[in-house]
């Protein structure tokens, strides 16, 4: 056993498993270098018939060799199973661009989501959100605020009653009841929204509907002024319109504010009416029993659909109303 | 209200420079909405003649009326035309365009042959001409008001800008042309020219008795001129300028003596009546029905009259509707020669309690309940006097007056209120200045403002505030935010209902939001009875259909989901969130404390109590299929089990505990309905909507409904927890065979009792139903936990025997051997 013998079987196996062309040419390579009947097997097993001092240098020459043969082994092994195991992932490619999505589409009704998003625009600033009864008591609905029974203002709001009629029991035609509940039960300084569902006798078209939404605020405090108001639409009407919107006020009539304005805003190159709003009427905060000497205040109320239709562009009240999941769809969950 | 600027320039000068777009946005400023700046006659272009009818040649072959008309335009030859209008004779005069005419809507007028005939022009109508939208004749005119052949555009005066503004209820001085001169001279600096300066001295001579009159009650109406004329020839005609500024504003044309009193209502504000003297039997007072009655009121109609009602008598019967409407008896007709003319400032709420009784709002009555100037009651009729004396034979006969103007009270203004309110420094003198401009006397000193007779609705400081900050301008007022006020959030109610809408929408069901109203059938056909079918009536509902409030949320979800069914859906979710409205509590008569105070706090419970309680649910409704069935296969439908399963993921989200029963409870199928027990209570049901119900309404086989009274729902408690065992779990499962009317709710609660506190969780992994004779097989996973030790093999044993005896006590469960 020469060495210059054993090196040639080294580099025979090594030849042989890099000229492997798959895991199966491999196998049968190993067979040949490897197996029983492989030089340095059979030499291997010819130690045995040696003397003492051949067999320790020849047996190490054999480790040697085998440990380089089964180095070169792995080394081919690992390349063949690699070079197969990205052969099957490429005949498992599949279209993920097919359609997998099954389930419904949910969403919320876009009045509950800008309800939400301006609930949350004016929690950020400290005031709380305040709710009401739909079915509301007559005084509350009016009388409070400064509209009496026989005042033209009262029939402005074309209102449904309950009956009978001798309970005074109305749907609310306004959200403004909320700020009188509010007003009689919590001390100033009061910070609040209200914003709700109201009812007046409309028909139902392309713009109105008798079944509607409002927002309404209501701010009362030490040393609250017009200006106070002002400042809260205009931040107001930016959060919800864009940051280039400008309002105006104009001098208009409300029985429960003193003075009182409409606000426009003017967008996507138009004025848009958009609410109505003013300084709290003394006598609404007096039969509150807040002490108008002390406290000021400001309201405003303008209404959800007619928000929502100018911001999104939408033209036709039924939209809003029919529950149609086409539309509802579309606004998903507000994010 | 319109206003003509033709007439608003006879009290103010206003710049030739000046559009009629800056006055518009003059009077936006200060308060007046302007809905339409109307250019009348802008789009029309003469030659517009006034004509004379010659003859009438009636066609008759045609399926309307066809007339062949030869008219006199002050020209050489007769013009023959044809016209579609039969409300003309001969001898009439008309407005005849020609060809070379164009008329608003750019239609040109030319010769042409039509029916047989060459019209060689066309007979107008006020609409043709954009003057009004009369479309029921052509215009006509009695000999001698027009002259025939000359210029119709200038005649009629068509060249004109007419403002239409909207009128706040407390600004009544302004539904004059008084009043909106006054704004528009207020509002671009100019000078107003009142007209009743030119009235204040006007007198008239005495030449005989006037009719009496009276005011019975003070409260009912300050003062009363009643002017007494005769002489009057009936033939006599109104002016045409009369007439055209009539007509401008709205209104129509009637007879001289109308006219004379509308034309004084729409210049100063103050409506007036004239009665037929001849019918008048003695004297007129002013006072209340009395006793119900029948009465005819001039548009011909026999009303009703409320005792309550205000009216005008004479010593036999009531006469007029005070403020509201004048009687068929006495009204003016075509014989009369002798007037009674009444000018009343009368009471707002009378007058409004009038109109809303007998739903008549007329020009008069939507005048006086917003308050009419109390001076104008002798100016007003002192302008009718001179109207109609200018422009007929009438004579005046005599005046007679009962009660006297009340003028508002003085205003004791703080000026430095002012700047509180308006948020910046508005010196005193500024103050003054403003009130003074409006109308007000200001004593500078003790800042006592009287305000103007026509201002009633000046009472307070924050009133005159008002005034102040509009003539400044609204857009002096600086913008700044307030004190930045204390934290808040959202309530825990509003966040849980919050988060329920969100959990629903994302796991595939669209909110919706339906009317709350119903009707009887909807209610009796859903199964509801009892408390549950108890609602409330609208006393004026929108349609006789839905005339109740909603008991429930489903029947409105049914119906979108029929209309989303009918436009094509199929497989989907939707919910609602809302008040429904059981008529738990009787409604009581209502109190209604006095405004400015506080009421006690007995009454403010009292009115809070008097308004029912309203409950807050979330309903959903499933229909078809879980999900969309595409190229990845079919999907399963929607079944009880998935509307019982969202009903307790809204409890367990508010992470509430909560027992299973089933529940015979409308609309859902019978044996298909889950009720959800929180704390004793039942907060929610389940399942499988009625068959009748499906099937009715035309919803897919089997579908489902949840819902949930969330006002029902316990607040949610702070969460203290269980430590977590780090001890292996020990599993054992049981499999038991009971009588098939036991519920698995039955058979869990009994396992979970035998096996003790070690018990970690509990999980029906089977259920088999095909062993006969009315038993079918549970099979339930256990898994054991002790927080400080690893469970034997006996204790383990021991707890699994535990829990069987209990369930085999309890449920007569049989253990099932394999």
């Amino acid at each position: 056993m020469k060495p210059a013998e054993i090196a040639s079987w080294i580099s025979d196996a090594q030849k042989a498993f890099s000229a492997a062309k798959d895991l199966d040419s491999l196998k049968i390579a190993r067979l040949a270098h490897t197996g029983d009947k492989a030089p340095i097997s059979l030499a291997s097993r010819g130690l045995g018939s040696l003397s003492p001092d051949e067999k320790a240098s020849a047996g190490k020459l054999i480790g040697d060799a085998k440990a380089e043969i089964a180095k070169a082994l792995a080394t081919a092994t690992e390349i063949l199973e690699s070079e197969r195991d990205s052969k099957v992932l490429l005949e498992e490619v599949v279209d993920i661009t097919l359609p997998v999505q099954r389930t419904h589409r949910g969403g919320l009704h876009p009045i509950s989501i800008i309800k939400n998003e301006i609930s949350d625009f004016f929690i950020e600033q400290g005031y709380a959100v305040e709710e009401g009864p739909e079915l509301e008591s007559g005084w509350l609905n009016f009388d409070a605020l400064n509209i009496p029974a026989d005042h033209p203002a009262r029939t402005m709001q074309d209102t449904f009653f309950i009956e009978p009629i001798e309970s005074g029991v109305v749907l609310r035609t306004h959200t403004s009841p909320v700020q009188i509940r509010t007003m009689l039960t919590q001390e100033p300084p009061i910070y609040v929204i209200c914003p709700g569902r109201t009812f007046r006798a409309d028909e139902l078209d392309a713009t109105h509907s008798p079944v509607f939404h409002q927002v309404e605020g209501l701010v009362v405090d030490k040393g609250i002024t017009m200006g106070h108001l002002k400042g809260t639409l205009d931040n107001f009407a930016r959060h919800m319109f864009g940051p280039d919107v400008t309002t105006r006020l104009r001098p208009s009539f409300f029985p429960f504010t003193e003075p009182s304005a409409e606000v426009d805003v003017f967008f996507n190159g138009r004025w848009i009416e958009w609410g109505g709003c003013g300084m709290v009427n003394p006598k609404v905060l007096a039969t509150c029993g807040i002490d108008t000497d002390v406290y000021t205040g400001f309201a405003f109320g303008m209404g959800l659909e007619r928000t929502l239709m100018v911001r999104h562009g939408i033209t036709d009240m039924h939209d809003i109303v029919e529950g149609d999941l086409r539309f509802t769809r579309q606004f998903g969950v507000g994010l | 209200m319109r206003a003509p600027l033709s007439w608003i320039r006879e009290f103010v000068d206003i710049p030739k420079n000046i559009t009629p777009e800056q006055i518009s946005d003059g009077l936006i400023r200060v308060g007046f909405e302007v809905e339409e700046i109307i250019k009348q006659g802008a789009d029309l272009t003469g030659p517009l003649v006034f004509a004379k009818v010659l003859t009438i040649e009636e066609i008759t072959e045609y399926k309307k009326p066809i007339r062949y008309v030869a008219l006199d335009c002050g020209e050489k030859e007769t013009r023959y035309v044809i016209c579609g209008a039969t409300n003309f004779e001969v001898g009439d005069i008309v407005v005849a365009a020609l060809p070379g005419a164009v008329l608003p809507g750019d239609f040109s007028i030319g010769a042409r042959e039509t029916y047989g005939k060459t019209s060689n022009g066309m007979i107008c109508s006020a609409k043709e001409l954009g003057l009004g939208d009369d479309h029921s004749g052509i215009m006509t005119f009695q000999e001698g008001t027009v002259k025939v052949g000359a210029d119709a555009v200038e005649g009629l005066m068509i060249n004109d800008v007419i403002f239409d503004v909207a009128v706040n209820p407390d600004r009544g001085y302004a539904l004059s042309i008084r009043g909106m001169a006054r704004e528009v001279a207020g509002s671009l600096g100019l000078t107003f020219r009142d007209p009743i300066e030119n009235l204040r001295n006007l007198t008239f001579t005495e030449t005989g008795k006037g009719v009496a009159a009276k005011i019975a009650d003070s409260s009912t109406a300050s003062i009363f001129y009643l002017r007494t004329l005769s002489n009057f020839d009936p033939g006599a005609t109104t002016p045409i300028w009369m007439r055209r500024r009539i007509e401008k504003m709205g209104m129509r044309s009637i007879s001289l003596v109308v006219d004379v009193t509308n034309y004084v209502m729409l210049e100063l504000g103050q409506p007036l009546h004239a009665f037929d003297k001849s019918k008048i039997k003695g004297g007129l007072t002013i006072k209340r029905a009395g006793k119900a009655q029948p009465f005819t009121t001039l548009d011909g109609q026999v009303r009703q009259l409320d005792p309550d009602d205000l009216m005008v008598w004479d010593d036999a019967q009531p006469l007029a509707l005070a403020g509201t409407m004048g009687g068929a008896f006495s009204e003016i007709s075509e014989t009369t020669t002798e007037i009674a003319l009444e000018a009343v400032r009368f009471d707002p709420v009378c007058v409004a309690k009038n109109s809303r009784r007998h739903k008549l709002s007329s020009e008069a009555s939507r005048r006086l309940e917003r308050s009419v100037d109390p001076s104008l009651a002798q100016f007003a009729s002192a302008r009718f006097v001179q109207l109609l004396t200018e422009n007929s034979s009438a004579q005046h006969v005599a005046t007679v007056i009962d009660g006297e103007p009340k003028y508002s009270p003085i205003v004791k203004l703080d000026p430095s209120y002012v700047s509180r309110i308006l948020g910046f420094e508005v010196p005193p003198s500024k103050i003054a200045e403003i009130l003074r401009a409006i109308g007000c006397d200001v004593n500078e000193k003790t800042f006592e403002v009287d305000p103007p007779a026509w201002r009633s609705d000046l009472l307070t400081s924050a009133d005159l505030t008002e005034e102040v900050a509009r003539m400044i301008g609204y857009d002096k007022i600086p913008s700044v935010l307030p004190p930045r006020p204390k934290h808040a959030s959202l309530t825990p109610t509003q966040k849980r209902r919050r988060a329920i809408a969100s959990m629903l929408a994302s796991r595939g069901l669209a909110e919706v939001q339906t009317f709350p109203f119903t009707n009887q059938e909807t209610i009796d056909f859903m199964g509801f009875v009892g408390e549950r079918a108890a609602t409330y009536r609208i006393a004026n509902p929108m349609s006789e259909e839905f005339p109740l409030m909603r008991v429930h949320l489903v029947p409105g979800l049914i119906e979108v989901a029929q209309r989303n069914i009918s436009r094509g859906a199929k497989d989907f979710a939707i919910f609602e969130m809302g008040s429904i409205f059981r008529s738990s509590q009787k409604l009581v008569p209502f109190i209604s404390p006095e405004i400015s105070k506080r009421p006690n706090q007995k009454m403010i419970d009292e009115i809070f109590a008097s308004v029912p309680p309203q409950a807050y649910h979330v309903a959903g409704l499933l229909v078809g299929k879980t999900e969309n069935e595409d190229w990845q296969g079919k999907a399963r439908s929607y079944t009880w089990q998935d509307a019982i399963a969202y009903a307790q993921d809204i409890l367990q989200l508010c992470n509430l505990q909560w027992t299973v029963k089933r529940s015979e409870f409308a609309p859902w199928h019978p044996g298909r309905c889950a009720e959800l027990i929180v704390d004793g209570k039942a907060v929610a049901h389940a399942g499988e909507l009625h068959p009748k119900i499906i099937e009715k309404y035309g919803l897919p086989e089997r579908s489902v409904a949840f819902a949930v009274g969330l006002s029902a729902l316990p607040d949610t408690q702070l969460v203290r927890p269980s430590s977590v065992g780090t001890m292996p779990a020990a599993l054992q499962d049981v499999a038991l065979i009971v009588d098939s009317k036991v519920t698995a709710a039955d058979v869990e609660v009994a396992l979970r009792l035998g096996a003790g506190e070690l018990l970690e969780s509990i999980t029906l992994f089977d259920r088999y139903d095909k062993l006969g004779d009315g038993k079918i097989s549970l099979a339930f996973s256990l898994v054991f936990r002790a927080p400080d030790r690893t469970l034997t093999g006996a204790e383990i044993t021991q707890l699994r025997e535990s829990a069987v005896a209990q369930a085999v006590k309890a449920t007569g469960a049989v253990l099932r051997t394999a």
